[in-house]
């Protein structure tokens, strides 16, 4: 049985150009970057060099960017040191949104317990916000806007140069976390007015462990990590190298491809998405036209999102589901509800992300197996039978 | 190691008396659609015997599971037997579950309970109000034996 992986959201295949430009950090140049001595010399070089590229795919200095563990150190640092630094000049205020990231969301609510004020905005059903809203948001004692740039569930895109824009005005700090977007589609710190951002290489085909913030010069960055002087003095740690190598040759290889696989992914999405809206009462998750290439979430009323994943599992299909049972929690996503979902409904959710290395093929097996695995289900469901004996209302 | 023992997995994918009786004697339903689990079970019962029984759920792979080892575990057996099943017996004979699945074999435990208690009501026999306790409120509680 051919496993097709449509669960890229979650983590993506290393890609042979990312494995072919860390193999030699692992082998021949093992150096420390700190290292005086020529094999340490080498291995700064390398790391300079994935500096200066990443750089330039973003749009910036290679200075401005520094080495983390992955997205969520980088959000971490980023929101951590603005609010330090805001609360220096009695600016306790922070401006999210309900559906961030975990890394965003339980950082700020850390902050919260530490007498931080933070203001989360509400989405929309369509799983947007406005620039104006968080324009409305910003008082005098704000440090910080930190809105994501796409979201990791339902792959809605925000308006983040609008929202950039809008911060730039009031001269209040702006990160976002485009943990989802970069490699994905383009992003560009300049355009984007944008002073933080955190990336992570496994999203778009790097290693795993590995990722950076991206620090605007002039916006002070605490140190997060303290020891040596790696990164600036800003994160201490021997620098994971061959790590590094991998994120830069992958960002590289994804934004030189980016529009042609864009093209090919949302053809695939969409025909997924035309094709899954035709189970009844199913719904699609997140604005259609605002939306990641490789994004479809979908729910389905009368079943439970866990049995879907282990019926397509078994059938060769991975993907993922926003349901409570898969969270590991009794709430379904906290993205979902913020849409405004009712529970019962975010329950029935499927994600599939797509990757370039998707084919037609896939897309059609999704296509017969979903809608049988969704009738299997609701078959069984008492929930489904009260709602076409017309006992419960149907939601969608 | 995968989530769930191959046994889950059998039931799960292969489950025993799903469907509905459409005579039954007893039906017993609990779990809301809120917190992502319903169980509803039917019984045909005869001289105190369940003589047959089955299930629809909502909800994930171990609460379809758990649905389907019970109504195996109760099928022929007298009522007695029935409802003497523990949820620690269901997710034993599944092979264990994960410690937070467990909440799925309470289910199946309360909906046979509440099955039989259907019957009891249905009926008029009388019967100890002790041995049927309120099935849990899923929404302020999820404690389960878990040992």
């Amino acid at each position: 049985m051919k496993t097709i992986y449509v669960d890229n959201a979650a983590t993506t295949a290393m890609s042979d150009t990312a494995i072919k430009a860390m193999t030699p950090y692992l082998k021949e140049v093992y150096g420390n970057p700190s290292s005086l001595h020529t094999v340490g010399q080498v291995a700064k070089e390398a790391l300079d060099k994935a500096r200066a590229d990443i750089a330039k795919c973003l749009n910036c200095e290679a200075r401005e960017i520094y080495f983390t563990s992955g997205g969520s150190e980088a959000d971490n640092q980023a929101i951590r040191s603005a609010a330090a630094n805001g609360a220096r000049k009695g600016k306790k205020h922070i401006v999210s949104t309900a559906f961030e990231h975990h890394a965003v969301l339980h950082t700020l609510k850390k902050l919260e317990k530490e007498g931080y004020e933070v203001t989360y905005l509400p989405v929309h059903s369509d799983g947007l916000i406005t620039a104006e809203e968080v324009a409305a948001a910003i008082r005098p004692d704000t440090a910080l806007v930190t809105v994501m740039y796409a979201n990791n569930e339902v792959g809605t895109v925000l308006p983040v140069r609008e929202i950039g824009a809008v911060c730039k005005k009031a001269g209040v700090t702006f990160h976002t976390d485009a943990v989802q977007a970069v490699g994905h589609i383009p992003v560009d710190v300049q355009a984007d007015n944008v002073d933080m951002l955190s990336i992570s290489a496994h999203k778009f085909h790097g290693a795993k462990g590995v990722g950076a913030l991206y620090c605007r010069r002039g916006i002070p960055l605490n140190t997060f990590i303290e020891g040596g002087a790696q990164e600036r003095n800003k994160r201490a740690g021997t620098e994971n190298i061959a790590g590094v190598a991998s994120m830069a040759a992958a960002l590289k290889e994804a934004c030189d491809n980016m529009s042609a696989n864009a093209n090919k992914l949302i053809k695939l999405r969409d025909e997924l998405i035309d094709g899954l809206l035709k189970i009844p009462h199913s719904k699609l998750n997140g604005d259609r036209k605002n939306r990641l290439p490789a994004n479809v979430n979908m729910c389905f009323e009368g079943i439970e999102g866990e049995g879907l994943l282990l019926l397509l599992d078994a059938r060769g299909i991975c993907a993922s589901s926003g349901s409570a049972c898969t969270s590991g929690s009794l709430d379904p996503s906290h993205v979902l509800l913020a849409l405004g979902l009712p529970h019962e409904v975010a329950h029935g959710s499927l994600r599939l992300s797509l990757s370039e290395s998707n084919t037609e093929q896939d897309v059609k097996t999704i296509l017969k197996a979903v809608p049988e695995v969704v009738a299997y289900l609701r078959n069984m469901s008492p929930v489904w039978e009260e709602l076409e004996k017309g006992e419960r209302p149907h939601l969608i | 190691m995968a989530l769930y023992s191959e046994k889950v997995m059998d039931h799960f994918t292969n489950p025993r008396n799903v469907g509905k009786i459409e005579d039954a004697d007893g039906i017993g339903e609990v779990g809301n659609a809120k917190c992502g689990d319903i169980m509803k079970i039917y019984l045909k019962i005869e001289n105190d015997i369940i003589t047959d029984v089955k299930f629809n759920t909502f909800g994930c792979g171990s609460a379809i599971a758990s649905s389907s080892m019970a109504t195996e575990l109760i099928k022929g057996k007298p009522l007695s037997e029935a409802l003497a099943l523990t949820n620690k017996a269901v997710a034993e004979a599944l092979d264990g579950l994960p410690a937070h699945k467990m909440h799925c074999s309470v289910l199946a435990e309360e909906a046979i309970r509440a099955a039989i208690k259907n019957y009891y009501d249905k009926n008029g026999i009388a019967y100890n109000k002790a041995d049927f306790p309120d099935p849990h409120d899923e929404e302020e509680e999820h404690s389960f034996n878990e040992d």
